[in-house]
């Protein structure tokens, strides 16, 4: 931009009050050129966000306006079939916040999150670290870690029922045929919500540990080669180098994972036959809890409440755990 | 008005969809299509839950005709289906053309009238029992549902187990054995002490479903205001069902569940009340299983349970279509043949007499005349039990607090207690 302009200008203040006759003709050069100018300005700065625009256009007519709409809805009185009531202020929060069964689920849905993105990131990386090792027939092994993704979690969730049988399922009866009691799957609530996070893992692990392999292989070869030298083993080759490395891509799946684990809804909404979470809806998660007060109690402006304080709790938590990952690394003498 | 509500509500909806469940990826089939095949018939879906038996008459309607071509959509539990309903009617598009429902929750239905065609023809007037037909009826005279089946219940038994016991096994003996409710418990103590590792009915909930439907009003009254709380009748068959189900003869599984399923083929339970309906249920999931049979008898003089009408939702591109089949398979002939496939029994005054009913036998229910045995139950029947627009929900509730009983979760007094609370929060 710099030397364009300054070229237009030299132009310009020559001919300009030098020859009288030549004024028409220049002046206009000059309208143009400055014309011209302003368009080229406009165009470097402009441009890019024209060329991004497409995404935030699609973002707010998907993301902005629905979250909008949400919160309209979510101060009003609003019956599933009988539409927008009166205007109720904070008062669907409030009954949110009185019901027990919202604290339920929270308790729930923190539980599941917990029991479901721990081991899988853990296990995740692992794979991956084995992923990346010099295997045989290696893109079968690749590939297939992530069939379990492209299955859908209805017929997950239909296939983890008989195997989580309280009585007739398959886990079960492998734990009394080796003497063990039976676990109530269905029934305890620590047993349903490891139930339900192992269909979470089964699911996502394998998505995961790709993520993961394609930033290990970003890793240099030759920082391996030297730590080698240096009688680095391979689990502390993995321990202190591959995972510091990979770390602004452990901190996008375990945001991911956060978003996606907080808003659990087909494993334990498939769990059972009611789709309340249990007889005492010991695995209700908040997004279940929304779908019972949306479709089930019919009430949409409280089911927006929840929406909305459900946001809230996943912004707290991506927060935090921001922080827990910088910190992780930040420690270990990392800058990424 | 109604319009622009029920744009309102749409955005609504969807604004809610897409903000919660964006990542969520609920697997849910999309129904796009605009309605027409590849080679320009018109296509229609039927949407059905459990067993309606449709099988083979939609395919004779496909043979019989070659304008449209019928689907149908079967939902596992009538659970599902409801959620599914109530989803598209407030979205305002999606669902199929004739939409099946079942009697718990047509009142709520009944509420939102205007979102379902007027079936009123001339050529069906009389067709079904009177009270069929009039809870169907809106009170400015719209037929917004055909009737299908109707549940009378019976005793569903197996013969080889009560022989286990020592107990008579013909469908005569049985039946007298079975006459109150009190006399059923009590055979069922016995049987337990004498095969204690089989149960004696199929489920605490099914158990007290059927003693519920024998109480003409349960959870609300006659102006629809909700009584489940005071109402001394629900107490007592809350009280008698998880003492029994303490007293071990309860399965203590849910309805529905897989592991009810599968009980089925464990040798789960001895007996269970079943509608003409649940025969299908049975025979499916107990395939292979040999000893079941029914008795002509249900504890308490009669019960109904289920049944259900076909309606035809005003969103559909081909109401006329979808109308025509409606009328074609809620006819007498084919509510008979539904009947012969799965035992739904006929709502329609017709069939009721048709010899072909009265005359069928199932041989897997040992050649029982099952459709005597129906036709005895519904005759049996002295009133149609009233449910309001918040029997289905709370009829849920009603069975999650004995659920939690039999699984132990709650004692009996803590899990009316929070029954109670569940009510209170349905409003």
């Amino acid at each position: 931009m710099g030397v364009g302009s300054t070229a237009v200008k030299q132009v310009g203040g020559a001919g300009g009050p030098a020859s009288p006759t030549r004024a028409r003709p220049d002046s206009a050069d000059v309208r143009r050129s400055a014309w011209r100018r302003r368009l080229s300005r406009l165009d470097t700065r402009v441009t890019p966000y024209v060329f991004v625009s497409p995404f935030f256009l699609l973002f707010l007519l998907v993301g902005m306006f629905p979250l909008a709409y949400t919160a309209f809805v979510s101060v009003h009185q609003w019956g599933l079939l009988s539409g927008q009531g009166d205007f109720a202020g904070l008062d669907n929060y409030r009954r949110v916040l009185e019901d027990r069964y919202f604290w339920n689920a929270l308790r729930n849905t923190v539980s599941i999150f917990v029991l479901s993105s721990v081991p899988q990131v853990v296990i995740a990386l692992v794979l991956a670290g084995l992923l990346d090792t010099q295997l045989r027939a290696r893109n079968l092994w690749r590939m297939s870690v992530l069939l379990p993704f492209v299955v859908a979690p209805a017929a997950v969730a239909l296939i983890f029922g008989n195997v989580f049988g309280d009585r007739y399922g398959l886990v079960n009866e492998v734990l009394q045929g080796i003497g063990l009691e039976p676990i109530r799957w269905h029934v305890d609530t620590l047993a349903s919500h490891v139930a339900i996070a192992s269909m979470v893992n089964w699911r996502w692990t394998g998505y995961n540990a790709l993520i993961f392999l394609a930033a290990m292989q970003a890793v240099p070869r030759d920082v391996y080669e030297s730590a080698a030298l240096d009688g680095a083993g391979r689990i502390r080759q993995f321990v202190s180098m591959t995972v510091p490395m990979i770390r602004p891509t452990v901190l996008f799946v375990v945001i991911t994972s956060t978003i996606g684990g907080l808003q659990i809804f087909a494993e334990p909404r498939l769990f059972d036959t009611a789709g309340l979470g249990g007889s005492d809806r010991q695995y209700q998660t908040l997004t279940m809890y929304l779908w019972e007060l949306g479709w089930r109690v019919r009430d949409l402006g409280m089911a927006s409440a929840v929406a909305w304080l459900l946001f809230l709790i996943i912004v707290v938590f991506a927060v935090v755990n921001l922080l827990i990952s910088r910190r992780a690394g930040a420690l270990r003498g990392v800058d990424g | 008005m109604q319009t622009s509500k029920s744009r309102r509500v749409r955005l609504a909806t969807s604004a809610l969809l897409a903000l919660t469940l964006a990542t969520t990826a609920a697997a849910c089939g999309g129904s796009d299509d605009e309605g027409t095949t590849a080679d320009g018939k018109i296509k229609l879906t039927v949407a059905t839950f459990n067993e309606f038996g449709y099988e083979e008459l939609i395919e004779e309607y496909n043979a019989m005709q070659d304008e449209v071509v019928v689907e149908q959509k079967k939902a596992g539990t009538a659970n599902e289906h409801q959620d599914n309903l109530y989803t598209k009617l407030a979205a305002g598009s999606g669902l199929s053309d004739i939409e099946a429902v079942e009697v718990d929750w047509w009142a709520a239905l009944m509420e939102q009238a205007d979102a379902f065609e007027d079936l009123s023809d001339p050529e069906v007037e009389g067709r079904w029992l009177d009270w069929k037909t009039e809870a169907a009826t809106t009170d400015d005279g719209r037929l917004i549902g055909y009737g299908t089946d109707i549940g009378p219940e019976g005793i569903c038994y197996r013969a080889d187990l009560l022989e286990k016991a020592g107990m008579p096994t013909d469908r005569e003996e049985v039946a007298k054995m079975f006459t109150t409710w009190d006399d059923y418990f009590e055979a069922g103590r016995q049987f337990v002490k004498k095969v204690p590792d089989v149960a004696w009915y199929d489920s605490s909930g099914a158990t007290a479903q059927a003693m519920i439907n024998q109480t003409e009003y349960s959870f609300e009254d006659e102006d629809n205001n909700v009584i489940a709380a005071e109402n001394p009748q629900v107490k007592e068959v809350f009280d008698t069902v998880t003492a029994l189900s303490e007293e071990g003869l309860s399965t203590q599984l849910v309805q529905w569940a897989e592991d009810w399923t599968a009980s089925f083929q464990n040798d789960g339970f001895a007996t269970m009340a079943c509608p003409g309906w649940m025969l299908g249920v049975i025979e499916g999931n107990a395939e292979g299983v040999e000893g079941w049979d029914i008795a002509n008898v249900f504890p308490g003089g009669a019960g109904l349970w289920g049944g259900s009408y076909l309606t035809v939702p005003t969103q559909g591109d081909h109401v006329e279509e979808a109308k025509e089949l409606a009328k074609w398979l809620t006819a007498p002939e084919q509510q008979l043949k539904a009947f012969d496939a799965k035992f739904t029994f006929p709502s329609q005054v017709e069939a009721l007499e048709d010899p072909g009913l009265l005359d069928h036998t199932s041989p897997f229910f040992n050649d029982a005349p099952t459709g005597q045995i129906l036709a005895d139950r519904a005759e049996a029947i002295e009133f149609i039990p009233h449910k309001g627009p918040k029997y289905a929900d709370i009829n849920t509730a009603f069975q999650q607090a004995i659920q939690r009983v039999d699984e132990g979760k709650e004692s009996p007094e803590d899990a009316w207690q929070s029954f109670l609370a569940d009510v209170e929060r349905l409003g």
